[in-house]
């Protein structure tokens, strides 16, 4: 079995969208969780020496992630005098269980369904970051911004038919890359 | 009728932009009808559909290019330190 390995050169480009993605729907503020992410790495950089190559990369980072997050709201909390905690659960001991929960429920969807909308999302998101940096920025102000071809095109000084023929080359590319486990 | 009848490139672009609900009734007339006799493009506009309800699903929120340039910027100041 191979082991894994960090490289942190790519970790902006590869993850932060990914990561950024799984903190904000959980924390809810863009600002709080850029902060999160950027922590995250910071603390990822920190913490090479104690990579053992027994997870992926990205595996790996979500795991401090979540630790970033439980924190964050561990802070907040004791902010509030852990009123909300205490009123749901009278043992302190309980409190990370409570956490643990919110983190992992953040939906009112029921959890299977949040989970195969997780494992979705994980895929795309790994697909796209498989595109050509150009492709990805194209496609992703087109169907995930929903952003108009002339606002594109505009910003990056490219033609509304240089605009399609990379939306065409993106769809492509990442139908063929998610045909495998989700077609 | 000859103008009803487009290639495979035009087929795939208008299926493109039928995706984004930005094909004019014309353009998908003529996608109907392309994609009776050719089969390569059927294929194709079935995978391009189902992409498209993949992402439907999905609520993503990215980072903008100004607040990935942000991170980073942070960052590599950080990397660049360790790796001295
Ligand atoms: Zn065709």
């Amino acid at each position: 079995m191979p082991k894994h390995t960090l490289n942190p050169n790519n970790w902006v480009d590869l993850y932060s969208d990914y990561l950024f993605n799984y903190t904000i729907t959980r924390v809810n503020d863009r600002v709080i969780a850029q902060d999160l992410v950027s922590e995250t790495f910071l603390a990822g950089l920190n913490a090479m020496k104690n990579f053992k190559g027994e997870a992926a990369e990205r595996t790996w980072l979500i795991s401090i992630l979540k630790r970033k997050i439980i924190d964050y709201y561990r802070k907040i909390n004791s902010n509030k005098g852990k009123a909300e905690v205490r009123m749901t659960y009278n043992d302190s001991e309980s409190e990370g269980d409570w956490l643990e929960e919110r983190i992992a429920d953040p939906f009112d969807k029921t959890a299977e369904d949040s989970i195969e909308n997780e494992e979705l999302a994980d895929a795309i998101q790994s697909c796209i970051a498989k595109l050509p940096k150009k492709q990805a920025e194209v496609f992703k102000k087109k169907t995930i911004l929903n952003q108009e071809t002339e606002t594109i095109s505009k910003e990056l000084n490219i033609t509304a038919s240089n605009l399609w023929v990379i939306v065409h080359r993106a769809r492509v590319a990442l139908a063929s890359c998610l045909e495998k486990n989700w077609f | 009728m000859g103008l009803f009848f487009i290639k495979c490139k035009e087929a795939g672009h208008v299926c493109d932009k039928y995706q984004y609900e930005e094909a004019s009734i014309t353009e998908k007339i003529k996608l109907k009808i392309h994609l009776m006799y050719c089969s390569a493009c059927r294929k194709h506009s079935a995978s391009n559909k189902k992409l498209s309800q993949l992402l439907n699903k999905i609520k993503f929120q990215f980072l903008s290019s100004e607040e990935k340039d942000n991170i980073k910027k942070s960052f590599e100041k950080e990397l660049k330190k360790h790796q001295q």
